[in-house]
């Protein structure tokens, strides 16, 4: 009788052991349908009067007077110089004769919504201004540089042709997939800079906040507006600078544009953002 | 120990590296000395480097030390240098600190 305690107390101790160590992966396991949902939640539960859609207007859906003045720049939106630009560099053929619209799926209109994705022969994430510079290259053209100017022109383009369209972004049951999926989470989370301060820092914990005079943005459908004019640029900025602002801000040293942990931490974010619709090209103070 | 206190012991932790300049450097100070301080502060800087994680104000640091050095002002060059080294060693303890506290912010 004793020997049958005994075992049974074997028995149990071993199950919550491999119970915990079972959660314990579980926790660690990369699961982004999880990750969008809590995500979701956490925003529409914290802003219940923010339309869901309204998000993608960052500052504006979390405050009424700065919404207020940028119905009124929409009159005559600072992007617009970028986006004819844009219109026009898409339409000129490189010096072989061929043209951006030969590098995308539906001749590069109304496709904004499906960047970034997964390259499953690379095994890299390929964000649109990327693709856009491959693009040029396998062209004989120059690429441009990421942060503004010619790239935000075109980036301008293409997000207008796809506005209203849904982010669509897929993560593959790839293992490689997977592994950018979650080092783009890990790089959003992550401290970083003299200041200490991660991406979701201002853009999960205090969204709505001012600093200094600046309202800070929600991190869902952070990147549907891009590119955007930033009065506090004085110009049109990409993604890329976007991120290496941020990373500036906070007394980091920025890392190269599109650099691997960029472009992961774009992916990720895009993920979150699925269903919400594109926006861009936009303007923010 | 709570996530606040943590914080708190690592935010005091970076003032303390940032701020407490060694009493060595408030001595007479030499070229050698500048030397020895800017290879110790370089290859801290580096180390963080290869960790993705280098501040902007170690790089600020490292520039005043070594104008400071070219105007023959080696106290203040070795002072510089000394901050541009606990900055980047501040640096590489955040990063290695986040390596897994990153997880405790995630939404859930």
């Amino acid at each position: 009788m004793f020997g049958a305690k005994m075992l049974r107390a074997v028995f149990a101790t071993v199950g919550v052991l491999l119970l915990g160590l079972a959660q314990s992966a579980a926790a660690d396991s990369v699961n982004p349908q999880a990750d969008f949902k809590a995500f979701r939640d956490y925003f529409t539960k914290r802003f219940p009067n923010v339309p869901l859609n309204d998000f993608v207007n960052g500052p504006y859906s979390m405050d009424a007077d700065l919404r207020k003045q940028w119905t009124a720049i929409e009159d005559f939106p600072p992007y617009q110089f970028a986006l004819d630009k844009g219109q026009e560099m898409f339409a000129t053929p490189f010096k072989n004769g061929k043209t951006y619209g030969d590098c995308f799926a539906n001749k590069g209109i109304g496709i904004r919504q499906n960047y970034p994705y997964f390259d499953d022969k690379t095994g890299e994430v390929v964000t649109l201004e990327l693709a856009l510079n491959r693009c040029r290259q396998a062209n004989g053209e120059e690429p441009f540089s990421y942060v503004k100017d010619d790239m935000a022109a075109l980036t301008a383009y293409m997000a207008f042709t796809s506005r209203g369209k849904l982010f669509d972004i897929k993560i593959p049951n790839d293992p490689r997939a997977l592994a950018a999926y979650e080092n783009g989470k890990k790089y959003f989370y992550t401290r970083r800079g003299q200041l200490n301060f991660s991406c979701a820092s201002c853009h999960v914990q205090s969204p709505g906040e001012h600093i200094r005079t600046e309202v800070l943005a929600p991190a869902l459908g952070i990147l549907a507006a891009m590119p955007i004019y930033r009065s506090e640029w004085g110009g049109m900025g990409t993604i890329s600078r976007r991120f290496v602002t941020c990373n500036s801000q906070v007394r980091g040293v920025p890392l190269e544009p599109q650099d691997e942990n960029y472009r992961d931490v774009e992916y990720y974010l895009s993920y979150m953002s699925n269903g919400l619709p594109i926006s861009g090209p936009g303007s923010r103070p | 120990m709570t996530k606040g206190a943590k914080m708190r012991r690592f935010v005091v932790g970076l003032a303390a590296l940032t701020f407490l300049v060694p009493a060595a450097a408030r001595a007479a100070s030499t070229e050698a000395d500048f030397k020895s301080a800017l290879a110790a502060a370089e290859a801290a800087e580096k180390d963080a480097g290869a960790l993705k994680n280098q501040w902007t104000t170690t790089a600020q640091a490292l520039a005043a030390a070594k104008k400071a050095a070219a105007g023959s002002d080696f106290a203040t060059a070795v002072k510089q240098a000394q901050q541009a080294e606990a900055l980047a060693k501040a640096s590489i303890a955040q990063a290695k600190e986040q390596e897994t506290a990153w997880k405790e912010a995630v939404v859930h």
